[in-house]
């Protein structure tokens, strides 16, 4: 009982970490280890990301 | 690398369990769908409406599109998809597909699904029902499934340019004029919801206008504060936004009440106003967090309404079919069931806009070929429940105040008393006292004539939380329910003015070269400052006319939606011919079929015809007619009203006109294509060649055991190949 509750509230957090785009990070993070790399800090990061946003508007619909 | 991948599904077969699986759910099907066809009377349960819409989902879903997915489209989990071959990790990016489908789902659901039915509910919950849950299995849903699909096969492709490259030049260019002008109309049609939901309500511009500075106050917060950091800036933002609704209940005593209650002109130019600001300010200050925000409430707000109608199981109270769905002299909007039940409720069953989400961004980020039915067609299926539940929600109010919140002005008089009187010439009951009350209950100045569709689903909604939930909020309910409809209306304004800034950028683009730079001010500030001026414009006439502006326009808004599924349609059917699949066309042909036959029908009566409560152009000869001889022809007051409906009218109809002669050139070019491609079994495409995949995913939502046991074999092998990579 105990552990499944565990595992849906992981799930959840894992789910909203992906929607919202905050896993890109984790994954930046991860990526940059892998291969050696400095990464460059989480404000420049998220910066890149919003400027590509602000040229590649996604329309909402109705 | 390895190149395992997850089963296929063609080969499946039914187990005995599962067949007894979904006989049950065929049944429970069948009944309820037999409730709603014999029962009359007074007692109907709502939920007899959303069980018939679920079990009718469930088995359209399990079969209808896995037959669509494997058999007409051919999906092929062992073929990479744009994502996996393009992978850059910002447009190209592979997902997992509940996290596209979510991302899918918030960028198709808005305020779309939540007017039409209740607008449609005129006619009674029948029509309705059956048109929103029979469109979107055959029409809607098949819609977005295989667009997404062929885009997706051709590395997310616009739905412009498959015209173009597929079709041909004339019908491309046909296409593109139409998205663009068909899109200034939804935007327009949906401030004016807007604009209808916050005059003359002081609580709802205190706490929409307070959104503006949440949002500004979370776009500063992850810009500079905590970088990143989107689920806690979201829920402050939502703590935010809830005392900003319980705030509103204070204007009186803050002694804002006057200041904040705004005619519609005002809010009319406050609205060009922030859109204008929002479309060149960075989206990082005012539109991305007013998105997690929208997007956040959006699907808050609909789990909730689905569990409050469980919960309340509220009885239905308008009738299955009414009198005006015969006569088509119904007071929300003019016209017969036929064809106008289909061209009002557009989102929630056939959504043409659909096609540009699922030609934009959703087919550069799927993982495996098989995705596209749950996002595709799964993503519609949910979107036609939340309209299930909005035209439930309109069905529960008593049906005097349904007709008195959705009545234009010129008709009520505006006035319990007269609003009262009208209303009995209507067949229906409610005193000039209920009609107080009813507006009372909600701290609302008045609720008559509050057209638009945004009042009377907040009234149900707060009708039906108030019986889940408990009593004594239901003001806190209805301004909730106002609040979260603006919010996404204005999140659609935004990002669809920002949209048609960069389309006409963009395409003036191909002449001046200069004007296409995004970066460069004087063309950017032009191209938003036109877009804002056509749709403002469309709204100013919609706020002013005289006959009501929901009442002129909806029909347009839903007819141009309708038009450009049907130009989706046509690539869909092309594509299939062109592919060598003749013996499949049925099926996004029926739902083009039919598309046709409800539009142009629709556009036919709202050009030409006789009858001026429909015909726009009969109504500029009456009205103009009359005003040569100087008289006035009810709702008109003045010779200037007169006027201001002749020249609205003839906008209409000239629009009317236009859209459908956009489509019918589309489908005019597409013709030729069909036959030659039938003549020669078959035509060369733009898709791209196959090329192996290499990922491993479950294909289907329900990851099955051996899939497990595949990916996680896949995931080891990956982490193995990086820590070898690392070593070397």
């Amino acid at each position: 009982m105990r552990t499944h509750a565990i595992k849906a509230v992981r799930g959840i957090r894992w789910y909203l970490k992906q929607v919202s785009g905050e896993a890109k990070w984790d994954e930046y993070l991860q990526r940059a280890r892998g291969e050696d790399m400095e990464p460059m800090s989480r404000r420049d990061f998220e910066r890149h990301r919003s400027e590509h946003k602000e040229n590649n508007p996604q329309a909402r619909c109705c | 690398m390895s190149t395992v991948t997850s089963p296929d599904q063609t080969g499946r077969k039914m187990t005995p369990k599962s067949m007894v699986g979904w006989g049950a759910v065929a049944i429970v099907g069948a009944v309820c769908w037999t409730v709603l066809a014999l029962a009359r009377g007074e007692n109907v349960s709502a939920l007899w409406i959303l069980f018939a819409a679920l079990s009718s989902y469930a088995i359209a879903y399990r079969f209808y599109s896995r037959f669509i997915a494997y058999r007409v489209l051919g999906v092929d989990n062992t073929r990479a998809t744009p994502a996996e071959r393009l992978e850059n990790g910002v447009d190209f990016d592979v997902t997992d597909r509940r996290v596209l489908f979510g991302h899918h789902f918030a960028a198709i659901a808005g305020a779309g699904p939540l007017v039409g039915p209740v607008l449609a509910a005129q006619m009674g919950y029948l029509p309705g029902t059956i048109w929103i849950i029979v469109g979107v299995i055959f029409a809607g849903a098949v819609q977005d499934m295989v667009v997404l699909f062929f885009s997706m096969r051709r590395d997310g492709k616009s739905l412009g340019q498959m015209v173009r490259e597929e079709i041909g030049t004339v019908g491309g260019i046909a296409a593109l004029i139409a998205v663009f002008s068909i899109m200034i109309i939804i935007l327009a049609v949906l401030a004016l919801v807007v604009v209808n939901a916050l005059a003359a309500s002081p609580w709802g511009v205190f706490s929409i206008g307070l959104t503006i500075p949440i949002a500004l106050f979370m776009g500063y917060y992850l810009r500079y504060l905590r970088p990143g950091r989107v689920m806690e800036v979201t829920a402050i933002g939502v703590v935010l936004l809830v005392l900003a609704i319980l705030g509103g209940n204070y204007v009186q005593q803050m002694g804002l009440a006057n200041a904040l209650t705004l005619s519609p002109n005002k809010l009319v130019l406050a609205l060009v106003v922030y859109g204008f600001l929002a479309s060149i300010l960075p989206v990082w200050m005012l539109l991305a967090p007013r998105d997690y925000l929208s997007t956040f409430m959006k699907v808050g707000v609909i789990v909730l309404l689905a569990v409050g109608l469980v919960i309340a199981r509220p009885a239905l109270q308008s009738q299955a079919v009414t009198s005006f769905a015969l006569n088509g002299n119904g007071p929300v909007f003019a016209g017969k069931l036929f064809p106008f039940v289909f061209i009002t409720i557009a989102c929630g069953a056939l959504s043409g806009f659909h096609a540009l989400i699922a030609s934009g961004t959703t087919p550069k980020m799927i993982n495996k070929e098989s995705h596209v039915r749950m996002i595709g067609y799964g993503g519609m299926l949910t979107e036609s429940f939340v309209a299930i539940s909005a035209l439930i929600a309109a069905s529960v109010i008593n049906q005097g105040i349904y007709f008195a919140i959705n009545s234009p002005v010129g008709s009520t008089g505006g006035q319990p008393g007269a609003a009262s009187e009208f209303i009995r010439t209507l067949g229906f009951t409610i005193s000039p006292a209920d009609l107080a009350a009813a507006a009372k209950s909600v701290h609302e100045i008045t609720l008559i004539s509050r057209t638009g569709g945004a009042p009377t689903l907040a009234f149900g909604i707060s009708l039906v939380f108030t019986k889940a939930f408990g009593g004594g909020l239901a003001a806190f309910w209805y301004h909730f329910a106002i609040m979260f409809e603006a919010l996404f209306i204005l999140t659609a304004v935004d990002a669809g003015t920002r949209v048609g800034r960069f389309m006409l950028q963009d395409t003036i683009g191909n002449v001046w070269h200069r004007y296409a730079d995004i970066s460069w001010k004087p063309a950017s500030w032009s191209a938003s400052a036109v877009v804002v001026a056509l749709w403002g414009y469309m709204l100013y006439v919609g706020v002013n006319d005289p006959i009501g502006g929901i009442y002129q326009l909806f029909p347009l808004f839903g007819i141009s939606n309708q038009l450009l599924a049907a130009i989706a349609l046509t690539l869909c059917v092309t594509l299939l011919f062109k592919h060598g699949k003749a013996r499949y066309v049925w099926v996004p042909g029926i739902a083009l079929a039919w598309d046709l036959i409800i539009t142009m029908t629709a556009t036919w009566q709202k050009v030409f015809s006789d009858d001026v409560k429909i015909g726009f152009f009969q109504q500029r000869s009456v009205f103009q007619a009359a005003l040569d001889k100087g008289a006035l022809i009810k709702p008109a007051k003045t010779l200037d009203q007169m006027q201001q409906v002749i020249t609205n009218v003839t906008v209409d109809g000239l629009l009317a006109a236009l859209f459908a002669l956009l489509t019918l050139t589309v489908v005019a070019s597409a013709i030729p294509v069909w036959i030659k491609a039938a003549r020669d079994g078959a035509l060369p495409t733009t898709e791209v060649p196959r090329q192996p995949s290499h990922l491993v995913a479950p294909a289907e939502l329900f990851a099955t055991a051996q899939e497990k046991q595949a990916v996680r074999e896949y995931e080891d092998s990956q982490r193995k190949l990086a820590t070898a990579g690392r070593s070397r």
